[in-house]
């Protein structure tokens, strides 16, 4: 029975590690002692957003939205809220600049600039109940593709959405498909790409927490698309929730004979498995993530030849995104025309972004392409706290790069963050204030990477050790001018030879930081000095002077 | 599963959801302050919500709001909709409350007689 008021409790990782549950389970019990069960509806959903304003919870019809909800709190909501329809004005969101509370959802700026999509119903519904996902038009799209399409006007709208892999490097999807439906062989593959490893990125695992039956619908419809019975989610191993709340989904979807043989009485057959990955960051890469499937070593291989042409056991596969798979009962649904009119010339829809560092409001956010970095970390953002300056953005995580205060201006599309020397990657959006060291930075990413080589190639697995040792050595007030050349040689050798996406994008931080911020790289190592007050400099040691000394003695 | 029975799914669950939805015809705002309370609010507001779910009205939520400051009339609610004046209705009971429903909201003609005061919105 349809209740008097919602309470949206979100569930999402990041507010569960601030103890939403304890707040889940004190609401349950208050409910009850004051017999409003009937009434009231306690529902468990995926990440709102402002994942750094937690506990967070969300009361409808009115929409007034909780922030930093302690155990305490809750009896005098329910008390006053609930009971006498006074929301409880200590625990709304008040915006930073006016200390006003916002009292509708809709009017935070956090939520009023974002185009939500792909995130429509994370925080929304409920994420274990397949029947709240059928209720906001969940699974029409793939009874529209099974009973009204073929496979080919299923790639065509594909293609003509323009939509573009959201894993980072932004092939076209529609071409994807179109490829992997070409490729001769009577069995194929979908395979979900859900190994998220960026360091700040948790964009696919909000999806896979709070919207799972939207990544099963995209990857049954691409399956009909192409002509596979059999898919794949790889996630690795550190997204127990996200994992869990997949496996349910899957379950249901099962038992509605949503995945499984004849599907909505057609000839289409389709079941999903999960794999779970174990974390390592080079299976987020296609070849290596295919290998970790197959159960051998997660290392990549060389391409030609593609996966869609030799994937998975050798079969033509699919591997797109989690977040790609999610747009497309929304492409399905809406058509093809109303996604392209969304976002820029080349870019088409929205991208989720996670943003975090030194901004306001951090969290998860979704934004239609052509939005300008201004905007995403300034208006959506809530700008840099404690009055400290603005410096750069780090986006694309380790395989990225870092975009300076003179370019806030440039939109978000893959091809303008190429100019910049970035790449659109995953969606993590690092902020970075006054604060921060540009050299150790680069130094962080180059450490992260460096871990995560799989070894098999010489630039990848010694060329990132020596940019490493460079980094290393003038953050310690050593570095020598000429440090700066080798630096941009060797990374652009790096790039150049490495054998898979991981080598050839890790000297992007490096780079970029160069090109940007090169005063601060011979401020180190001339002046010995760190603006940010981040690098600790050693005095030169005796013994590695008198060494130096020895060896200039023999040669 | 057929095609037909996911759409009786999707009619069946959309009422669930309706609360979020925030597109109701027809807002029903019961005053719910201490004294609303005491006068049997809650009695009329659950009279509401039954005789709704029970003529299956899709389009139309109810929903709390604190002190109106019309003790002597308590319990008070407000029917919004959209594009006319807000009536305030005074003097509740639940019987009356189902005859809103049925009277006001359903045939389109407000219970007169309860009808203490009429606003714009």
């Amino acid at each position: 029975m349809p209740k008097r008021l919602d309470i949206l409790v979100c569930s999402g990782a990041a507010c569960i590690s601030n103890d939403s549950t304890t707040i889940k389970n004190k609401l349950q019990a208050v409910l009850k002692e004051h017999n409003l069960e009937d009434e009231v509806a306690i529902v468990e959903t995926g990440c709102m957003g402002p994942c750094e304003l937690g506990p967070v919870m969300l009361v409808y019809p009115d929409g007034v939205f909780y922030i930093r909800l302690k155990e305490g709190d809750v009896e005098e909501i329910v008390k006053e809220h609930v009971i006498k329809g006074r929301p409880v004005k200590r625990l709304q969101w008040t915006t930073p600049e006016a200390r006003k509370i916002v009292e509708e959802k809709k009017q935070i700026p956090f939520f009023e600039k974002q185009l939500k999509i792909v995130l429509s119903n994370c925080g929304k519904i409920d994420p274990e109940n397949i029947e709240e996902y059928i209720a906001v038009g969940g699974y029409e799209a793939l009874a529209k593709v099974l009973t009204e399409m073929t496979p080919e006007q299923v790639i065509d709208e594909m293609i003509k959405s323009g939509l573009r892999g959201r894993g980072g490097a932004g092939f076209p999807t529609g071409l994807k498909w179109k490829a992997t439906r070409e490729a001769p062989g009577d069995e194929k593959f979908v395979v979900c790409n859900g190994d998220e490893g960026d360091p700040g990125a948790f964009m696919d695992r909000a999806i896979l927490e709070g919207d799972p039956h939207s990544v099963i619908e995209g990857m049954a419809i691409a399956a009909y698309a192409i002509g596979a019975k059999q898919g794949y989610v790889y996630v690795r191993a550190e997204y127990p929730l996200a994992i869990k709340r997949l496996e349910k989904a899957i379950q249901q979807a099962r038992k509605y004979g949503l995945l499984g043989n004849n599907i909505f009485e057609t000839s289409f057959s389709f079941d999903i498995e999960i794999r779970i990955g174990a974390g390592a960051f080079v299976c987020g890469e296609e070849t290596a993530l295919i290998a970790s499937i197959e159960g051998k070593r997660g290392q990549p291989r060389p391409k030609p030849p593609f996966p869609a042409q030799k994937g998975l056991w050798g079969k033509p596969t699919l591997i797109n995104n989690v977040e790609t798979f999610a747009n497309v009962r929304h492409i399905i649904l809406n058509g093809s025309s109303w996604f392209a009119s969304i976002g820029t010339e080349n870019s088409k829809g929205t991208k989720v972004f996670a943003l975090s560092g030194k901004v306001n409001n951090t969290g998860l956010v979704e934004v239609p392409m052509g939005v300008t970095i201004r905007e995403l970390v300034f208006d959506i953002g809530g700008g840099i706290p404690n009055g400290k300056k603005f410096k750069a953005v780090q986006i694309g995580g380790p395989s990225g790069g870092c975009v300076p205060a003179e370019y806030l201006d440039t939109p978000i599309d893959y091809e303008s963050l190429k100019k910049l020397g970035t790449i659109m990657g995953s969606g993590g959006v690092i902020v970075l204030d006054e604060d921060t060291c540009m050299v150790n930075l680069a130094k962080f990413f180059l450490d992260f990477t460096v871990d995560e080589s799989c070894g098999q190639c010489v630039p990848c697995r010694i060329g990132l050790k020596h940019l490493y040792d460079i980094l290393d050595r003038i953050t310690k007030g050593k570095g020598k001018m000429e440090d700066l050349e080798t630096l941009e040689k060797l990374g652009e050798e790096i790039k150049r030879t490495s054998l898979c996406g991981l080598g050839q994008s890790a000297p992007n931080p490096v780079l970029s930081t160069l090109r940007y911020f090169r005063d601060e790289y011979i401020e180190h190592i001339r002046d010995k000095k760190c603006r940010a007050g981040v690098c600790q400099f050693e005095e030169a040691k005796e013994e590695e002077v008198s060494l130096e000394k020895k060896l200039k003695g023999i040669i | 599963m057929k095609l037909e029975d996911l759409r009786k799914i999707r009619e069946k669950a959309e009422k669930e959801l309706k609360l979020r939805e925030g597109k109701a015809r027809v807002k029903i705002v019961v005053g719910m302050g201490t004294s609303g309370i005491a006068a049997g609010a809650r009695e009329v507001l659950k009279a509401f919500i039954d005789e709704i779910e029970k003529r299956n009205l899709q389009d139309v939520i109810v929903t709390q709001s604190g002190e109106k400051g019309l003790s002597s009339h308590e319990p008070i609610a407000e029917v919004w909709e959209e594009g006319k004046p807000v009536v305030v209705y005074g003097n509740l009971t639940p019987d009356i409350a189902r005859r809103i429903v049925a009277e006001h909201i359903v045939n389109g003609n407000p219970v007169t007689e309860y009808v203490i005061e009429v606003k714009e919105a």
